[in-house]
C-alpha cells in the first residue's frame, strides 16, 4: 500500500476570521500612512524596521510560541492568516519573516534557556532579523557537502569558510548556520555538521552583496575568517545537525508564502479585464482561481497538521512543489491573457510593471527553500520508492 | 488507500472488495458481475443514501454519501451508484419519494434544457446522460413558466440513443417528447439547474480523486515490481519524479474534492463560496485526471495500454468523468465571470473566505 496522502478539509475557526479583519485593518492603515505601496512588489523596504516593530506590537510575531518568551500561544492557523494577509498585501515582511517562521522555532527547540530568554522576546517585538546559513558555493541541494569549518578552541569554535545565497545577511542581526565540526563517516555522510547561532555585524564576518536578476539585492555571500562562536551558541547535537535541518524544513515548505509570491499579477489581471470578460479571459482566470483555491486548501490542511503536532514532511513537500511551480507559471499565464486586455485599461501600466517584475522573479521560486527536484525526491521517499 | 472509520464507507468498501474487484471484473467480458454488485449495494441501502427514510431511502448524511462516492472512485465502480444517489437527492429536494432500482439524472450538461409545458408534459433533449440505458427511472430538472420543477419519469417513456464515453460506460442521449411524469413538484426555493450541476460536479470530482488515488497506488506498486536495466524502475530518478508528480495531482484532486464536499455538507445554501469550491473542484480534478492519468500510463509502459490490465478502468473513467455536469472549460468560464464580476479587490476575500 502506498502512503495514504490525506488533506483533510480543515476550516479556519471563527477567531481566525476575526483576526483576519484586524490584520486587514492594520495593513490598510499602513498603506494609507505610506509605509508601502501594495501595487509595487519591487520596491526597496526602507521603512521596514519600524513596520516590523509595529507588527510585533500587534502580537503577530512568534504567535505560536510560549508566553514566557514573548509569544502569544496562539494556533498555527491564526499565524497562517497573518502570513497570507501580509503576503497578499505585498507588505514588507523580509526583516521579520525568517525569524518568525524558522529561526525562532529552531531556537525554541535547541537553544539554551538564557539565549531563548534573550532573543525570542526581541523577535516577537520585531526588533531583530535572522538569516539562514545553509548553502555554500559547492553545497546547495547537497547540503551535506558543506565545508565551512567550526574548529574547537577555548570556550567555543573558530569559523572559517563561506556561505552563499544568504537572504537578508546584509540586514541580519543573527544567522542560524550549519558548519562542519567533523568529517562525515563511511556509514553516514550526513554526519559531522553542527548548527550554530551566529551573531552578525562583528569582526571576522564579511557580507558581500550579490545582485539578483530582478534588480534587487536580497542575498549575499558571507565570508567567515577566524570568527569566534561561544560554546553556548551551539544548537542541538554536535555533529547531528542533519536531523534538525530536515525537520526545520517542514515549516519552510508549506506556508501560503509558497504559492503567493507572484499572486499580485492575478489581481491586476482581473482589474484590467473588468467586470465583463471575454470567454478566453474568463476561462483563463477561472482556471487560475481554481488552482489557487486548491493549493490554498492543501496548505491550510498542512497548517492543521502542524497544529495537531504532526510532522507532515511529504505533504509539505507536495504543497511546495505544486505551489512554487504554480507561482512560477502564473506571470506567464497572466501575460498570455493580458495580451487581449484593452489598451485603455486604467491599470495597464501597473499590470505591465508588475508582470515585468514577476517574470524576472519567477525563475527563483522553484529553487529557494529546496529545489523541485529535491522535493520530488522527498515525496518519492514518502511513497516508498527510495 | 486510506482506511475509513465511517460505517457507510466501510460497508461499501467491503461490497466493492468482494464483488467489484477491478481485476476480476476486468476479466469478466460478459459483465456478469454487475447484477450481484447492484443487488448487494441495494440491499445495503447505498444507492438511496441521500434519500430520507420517509421518502424511501436510508437517510445517510451528505458527508457520508460523499465519502462513499470517493470510495466508489477508488474502485472505479461501473454501475449507476453515483447517478442513483444523485437522482434520489434531486427527487428529495422536491419531496418526491424514490422508487427502487437504477436511476439517473437529466439533464447532465448545463447547456441542455428540459421544458415543462402547460399541460404538465416534459420535452427536451439531454446529451451525455450517464447510465441512461441502465436506468429504470429518471430524476428530471425541468424549466416551466413558473420556475423550476423536479420530476420522476419512467425510463420507458423516453427515447434513448445509446452512446459510450471513453471509459466504456453508457453516456446516452435522452429525448423526452411530451412525456407525462410519474410525479412532479416545484423545486425548493433557490434550487436551479446550476445547483444540480454543482452537486453533480462535486460527485464526479470525488470519483476522479478516488480513481487517482488508485492510479497512484497501482503505479507505485508496479514500479517496485518491474525490472529494467537490472533495476526496479522505481529506482530511476526520472520515474520517481513522475510518481511524485502523480502523488501531487492525486493529492490536489483529493483536497479540492473533499473540500468542496465538506463545503456543501455544511453550507446552508449554494452561495458564492460553495460555487467557488464546487467549480474549482471540477476544474482542478479534471486537470489532475489528465496530468495524473498520463503519468500512470507512462509508468506502466505498454502493459497499461492493454484491455487486460486494470489501469484503463481508472484512467479512462477519470477522463470521462470530466465531461459530466459541466466540463472544466465550462466551469472555468463561469468561475472566471463570477470573479471578474465581483471585481479584483474581492478575489482574495473570496478565496480566503474558505
Ligand atoms: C532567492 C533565493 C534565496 C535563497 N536564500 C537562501 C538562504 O537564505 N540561505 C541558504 O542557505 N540558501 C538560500 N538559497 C539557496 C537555495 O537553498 C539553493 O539555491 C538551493 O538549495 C539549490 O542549491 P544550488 O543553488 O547550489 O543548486 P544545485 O544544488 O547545484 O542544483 C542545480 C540543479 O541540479 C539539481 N540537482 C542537484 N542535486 C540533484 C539530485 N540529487 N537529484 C536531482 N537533481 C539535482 C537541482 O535540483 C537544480 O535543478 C536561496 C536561493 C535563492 C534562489
Amino acid at each position: 500500500m502506498t502512503a495514504a496522502l490525506r488533506f483533510d478539509p480543515i476550516r479556519l475557526p471563527e477567531k481566525c476570521e476575526q483576526l483576519r479583519k484586524e490584520v486587514r485593518a492594520f495593513l490598510a492603515e499602513e498603506i494609507a500612512a505610506g509605509t508601502f505601496d501594495p501595487h509595487k512588489p519591487n520596491r526597496e523596504d526602507t521603512d521596514a524596521p519600524e513596520f516590523s516593530r509595529r507588527v510585533g506590537a500587534k502580537g503577530w510575531l512568534g504567535m505560536t510560541w510560549p508566553k514566557k518568551y514573548g509569544g502569544q500561544e496562539r494556533s498555527f492557523l491564526e499565524r497562517y492568516v497573518v502570513t497570507e494577509e501580509m503576503r497578499v498585501a505585498n507588505a514588507p515582511t523580509r526583516r521579520f519573516f525568517v525569524a518568525d517562521r524558522q529561526s525562532g522555532p529552531v531556537l525554541l527547540k535547541y537553544a539554551p534557556e538564557h539565549i531563548k530568554m534573550d532573543i525570542l522576546p526581541r523577535i516577537c517585538r520585531g526588533e531583530i532579523c535572522f538569516a539562514i546559513g545553509m548553502s555554500e558555493p559547492n553545497s546547495g541541494s547537497d547540503l551535506f557537502a558543506a565545508k565551512t569549518r567550526a574548529t574547537k578552541t577555548d570556550g567555543g569554535y573558530l569559523i572559517n569558510g563561506t556561505k552563499i545565497w544568504t537572504s537578508s545577511a546584509h540586514i541580519a542581526d543573527y544567522m542560524i548556520a550549519i558548519f562542519r565540526t567533523s568529517q562525515p563517516t563511511k556509514e553516514n555522510r550526513r554526519h559531522g555538521l553542527t548548527q550554530f547561532l551566529v551573531k552578525m555585524k562583528q569582526p571576522g564576518i564579511k557580507v558581500n552583496p550579490i545582485g539578483q536578476i530582478t534588480g534587487q539585492y536580497e542575498f549575499n555571500e558571507v565570508v567567515f575568517t577566524d570568527f569566534f562562536v561561544p560554546d553556548d551558541h551551539v544548537l542541538g547535537e554536535v555533529d547531528g545537525a542533519w536531523k534538525q535541518a530536515t525537520s526545520e524544513l517542514a515549516y519552510e515548505r508549506s506556508g501560503p508564502e509558497r504559492f503567493l509570491e507572484t499572486y499580485y499579477v492575478l489581481t491586476e489581471l482581473v482589474r484590467a479585464v473588468g467586470p465583463d470578460p471575454d470567454t478566453r479571459s474568463a476561462e483563463g482566470i477561472g482556471r487560475l482561481v481554481a488552482q489557487l483555491h486548491t493549493m490554498r486548501r492543501m496548505s491550510v490542511s498542512v497548517a492543521g497538521m502542524l497544529q495537531a503536532g504532526k510532522e507532515p514532511v511529504v505533504e509539505a513537500s507536495i504543497v511546495k512543489d505544486i505551489g512554487t511551480v504554480w507561482e512560477q507559471q502564473l506571470p506567464h499565464r497572466v501575460r498570455d491573457l493580458a495580451a487581449f486586455v484593452e489598451e485603455t485599461a486604467t491599470n495597464r501600466e501597473t499590470l505591465e510593471r508588475q508582470l515585468d517584475f514577476a517574470i524576472k522573479t519567477a525563475p527563483k521560486l522553484t529553487i529557494q527553500g529546496g529545489t523541485t527536484e529535491v522535493l520530488r525526491g522527498i515525496i518519492a521517499r514518502g511513497l516508498g520508492l527510495r | 488507500m486510506a482506511e475509513s472509520d465511517n460505517i457507510v464507507v466501510e460497508t461499501a468498501e467491503k461490497i466493492f472488495a468482494d464483488l467489484a474487484d477491478p481485476q476480476t471484473i476486468n476479466n469478466d467480458k460478459k459483465n456478469s458481475w454487475q447484477a450481484p454488485l447492484w443487488q448487494a449495494l441495494s440491499e445495503a441501502g447505498l444507492p438511496l443514501s441521500w434519500v430520507p427514510d420517509d421518502l424511501g431511502g436510508s437517510g445517510a448524511s451528505l458527508a457520508d454519501g460523499f465519502a462513499l462516492l470517493n470510495a466508489a472512485g477508488r474502485f472505479a465502480v461501473a454501475v449507476p451508484l453515483a447517478e442513483t444517489m444523485l437522482a434520489g437527492w434531486l427527487l428529495a429536494q422536491a419531496k418526491i419519494a424514490s422508487p427502487e432500482g437504477e436511476m439517473t439524472v437529466l439533464p447532465a450538461s448545463p447547456k441542455d434544457r428540459i421544458l415543462l409545458d402547460a399541460d404538465g408534459a416534459l420535452s427536451g433533449r439531454a446529451r451525455g446522460v450517464p447510465f441512461a440505458k441502465a436506468a429504470k427511472h429518471f430524476a428530471v430538472l425541468a424549466h416551466g413558466k413558473d420556475g423550476v420543477s423536479v420530476a420522476l419519469v419512467d425510463a420507458t417513456k423516453a427515447r434513448i440513443e445509446t452512446g459510450l464515453n471513453v471509459g466504456y460506460d453508457h453516456s446516452d442521449t435522452v429525448t423526452l417528447n411530451k412525456v407525462q411524469p410519474t410525479a412532479i413538484k416545484p423545486a425548493s426555493k433557490g434550487f436551479d439547474q446550476t445547483t444540480m450541476m454543482l452537486m453533480g460536479g462535486v460527485v464526479r470530482s470525488l470519483q476522479i480523486a478516488g480513481a487517482l488515488e488508485s492510479m497512484l497506488d497501482i503505479s507505485v506498486r508496479y514500479s517496485n515490481e518491474r525490472v529494467a536495466f537490472e533495476k526496479k524502475i522505481s529506482k530511476f530518478q526520472a520515474v520517481q519524479h513522475n510518481l511524485a508528480r502523480l502523488a501531487g495531482e492525486s493529492a490536489a484532486a483529493l483536497a479540492a474534492a473533499t473540500s468542496a464536499a465538506d463545503a456543501i455538507a455544511n453550507a446552508k445554501s449554494f452561495d458564492d463560496a460553495v460555487y467557488l469550491e464546487a467549480a474549482a473542484a471540477k476544474i482542478r480534478c479534471a486537470e489532475a485526471a489528465e496530468k495524473g492519468g498520463a503519468i500512470a500510463h507512462q509508468v506502466h509502459g505498454a502493459i497499461g495500454f492493454t484491455m487486460e490490465h486494470i489501469l484503463h478502468r481508472y484512467s479512462m473513467r477519470a477522463l470521462a468523468w470530466r465531461d459530466d455536469f459541466g466540463s472544466e472549460s465550462h466551469w472555468a468560464v463561469e468561475l472566471g465571470k463570477l470573479v471578474a464580476n465581483r471585481g479584483a479587490d474581492e478575489l482574495w476575500p473570496l478565496v480566503a473566505s474558505r
